[in-house]
């Protein structure tokens, strides 16, 4: 019991430390921008996402804020309407990546040296592959689908995240009071629930944020590529690919998306920075 | 006396590189059978996709024959993996064209741009990173490190994309936005084109190993064998480009390897934005069409560069920390097979 509030105690240091930066307050101001674009940005639109209202490619009127894209829909509708699919999927298979991640780190670093050793090593097999490319080896193969998208990224994540958590998780697995908690014969999963997982939490956050910006480049990536979501969906990776031929003409139908997605990297990044900073300090300070 | 212990010395330093280089092997091993067997979970076979809608149970018989697909699945893998290592791939399922010879001039150009990209951002990122530590908390410090931020948050077609609006089509009309190259020829005949993608990928990779060269360096000017020179009444100038800098870059090592296979995937993105001809755009073809033969050459090719940039930045480190070097001469230690991959993102 007193373990939990201990924790918790540490989590809420932990974020003090990070907002009292500004980098992290300017990072959760962009974030807060975008999640609330995605939840009432619909709603907002003054058409619908996939009507036609205009001439292809017409410029920036009163009717029209942002212009019309390269088949006469309006621009800022589908703007509105195209962050949530992103926002979704890069949430989901962050959630996935890391979970999985994590698991196999933990379970890696209390396992015996030799199975601890053989999961790392295959582990490292799979590093090989650079996230995209695995992303489109598996799109080539079962066609593409957002789930299936959401999926394999999440799982491209899983090899980095279990090396940073097992790397964390050994160094836990040397302290004394593992070592006691072994002695008096705890369960391994009692460990590494409320022994190990406490004491990784910062790495894990750090390791979260990070990928979460890999997760938002990927699918946004995919999408631009044409190999996400399908035409006719609003969504800012497919805009991007959609009016790229009308750049000259019509620059809004793609500036728009770029600079949205900008932004949310951006402030997931800054937030990331912070709570590192944040986790060194503390760090120190327990050393000291 | 010495000489022999030199001998012995220099020895030892080679077994250690043989014996990582034969590390290697296995991986690579895994990594064919990894590709091979994505390829194998696959719903329908490649006669199935072969024929497409002009399948029928004779002809999926005949053409499963052609392609050996009743063997069984280890003879499969043993043709596909040893005609692969000859650089065989098959030919391609939409047309008779043999992967390899639609590949060959891709490469090239694929590696002109890596090449580019590397020769650029290697050096820059390491002046960056030198220079921030030199002035730590100065001006040029602050402002380098919340624009490596930034940047490293951006996605590559991100950065790609905005580079277009800004240098080619909106605002200056310098460099052209896309990549044309004439069939037969290779991208460097127009370093033009050149430009923008591979200014695209030194903007991607700078961040990452400025920042790890910014902290090693700062690491190394805080040391003692730093305030000896000084003492020594050496200038600045000396103390930092002689002792300092060699000192800090044997930690960057792995990093820039890092960095440079991760270009290898990065350029697929990047190529895509500009139609750039190389490995990456004709994957994305391949994945739009299905085509396995080229995807799985492509991403076969790309893992293993990896593992020989991995192997290569082992070398590069053992032999540019005098710690080290004498380390694996005194016992060449069995080290991990893959101990280069670490810290792959930051």
């Amino acid at each position: 019991m007193s373990k939990k509030t201990e924790n918790k105690g540490q989590l809420a240091v932990l974020a003090a430390m990070t907002f009292k930066q500004t980098g992290a307050r300017i990072g959760g101001f962009l974030l807060g921008l975008i999640i609330l674009l995605a939840l009432i940005g619909p709603f907002l639109a003054p058409f619908g996402f996939d009507e036609f209202i205009d001439a292809p490619n017409a410029p920036r009127s009163e009717n029209l804020l942002l212009g019309a894209d390269y088949l006469g829909r309006d621009v800022w509708s589908r703007f509105l309407t195209g962050g949530r699919s992103i926002i979704g999927l890069s949430f989901a298979s962050t959630i996935l990546g890391v979970g999985l991640g994590l698991l196999i780190g933990l379970f890696a670093a209390s396992a015996t040296p030799r199975k601890d050793a053989f999961v790392m090593r295959f582990n490292d097999i799979l590093l090989a592959f650079p996230q995209i490319v695995f992303v489109l080896l598996v799109v080539s193969g079962f066609g593409s689908s957002i789930f299936l998208i959401a999926i394999t990224v999440g799982f491209t994540h899983a090899p980095r995240t279990a090396r940073i958590i097992r790397a964390a998780a050994a160094e836990v697995m040397e302290r004394d009071f593992i070592k006691a908690a072994i002695a008096v014969g705890e369960k391994r999963r009692r460990i590494i629930a409320s022994e190990l997982l406490p004491n990784v939490t910062s790495p894990l956050l750090v390791e979260f944020g990070l990928r979460m910006t890999y997760s938002i480049g990927l699918v946004a990536a995919v999408s631009f590529l044409g190999l996400g979501l399908q035409p006719p969906a609003a969504d800012w990776g497919l805009m991007i690919n959609e009016n790229r031929g009308s750049l000259t003409v019509q620059p809004w139908g793609v500036i728009a998306p770029v600079i949205a997605i900008a932004i949310f990297t951006i402030g997931v990044n800054l937030i990331t920075d912070a709570i590192a900073k944040a986790a060194i300090g503390i760090d120190r300070k327990a050393k000291a | 006396m010495k000489k022999i212990r030199d001998f012995f010395n220099e020895g030892g330093l080679l077994l250690f590189i043989i014996g990582r280089v034969l590390a290697g092997i296995p991986i690579i091993l895994a990594l064919s059978v990894l590709v091979f067997l994505a390829t194998q979970a696959l719903p329908g076979d490649a006669a199935v996709s072969y024929l497409a809608n002009t399948a029928t149970p004779e002809r999926l018989a005949v053409i499963r024959e052609q392609l050996n697909l009743d063997d069984p699945l280890w003879v499969q893998y043993g043709n596909w993996a040893w005609n692969a290592l000859h650089l065989d791939f098959g030919s391609t399922l939409t047309g008779e064209t043999e992967v390899s010879s639609l590949l060959k001039e891709r490469i090239q150009n694929t590696l002109i741009l890596m090449g580019a990209s590397g020769i650029v951002a290697i050096p820059l990122s390491i002046a960056i990173g030198v220079y921030a530590a030199v002035r730590r908390g100065k001006l040029f410090d602050s402002s380098s490190s919340v624009i490596t931020l930034i940047l490293a948050a951006l996605p590559e077609f991100v950065v790609g994309i905005l580079l277009v609006v800004l240098l080619s089509t909106n605002i200056f009309q310098i460099f052209p936005a896309v990549s044309f190259v004439d069939p037969g020829t290779l991208a460097w005949i127009n370093p033009m084109i050149l430009v923008l993608p591979s200014l695209t990928l030194v903007l991607a990779v700078t961040p990452y190993v400025s920042r790890i060269m910014r902290g090693s360096m700062i690491e190394v000017m805080e040391s003692e064998y730093i305030q000896m020179a000084r003492l020594k009444g050496l200038s600045e100038r000396t103390v930092i480009l002689r002792h300092a800098v060699p000192n800090a870059i044997a930690p960057t090592i792995q990093v820039i390897a890092l960095q440079l296979a991760w270009l290898a995937g990065g350029v697929v993105v990047v190529e895509a934005v500009f139609a750039y001809p190389g490995i990456g755009t004709i994957m994305i073809d391949g994945v739009k069409g299905r085509d396995l033969p080229i995807v799985q050459a492509i991403t076969l090719m790309i893992a293993t560069l990896y593992v020989v940039l991995n192997i290569l930045a082992d070398i590069g480190t053992i032999l540019s920390t005098p710690r080290l070097r004498t380390k694996y001469t005194r016992r060449s230690d069995k080290s991990d097979v893959f101990s280069g991959a670490q810290g792959e993102d930051e």
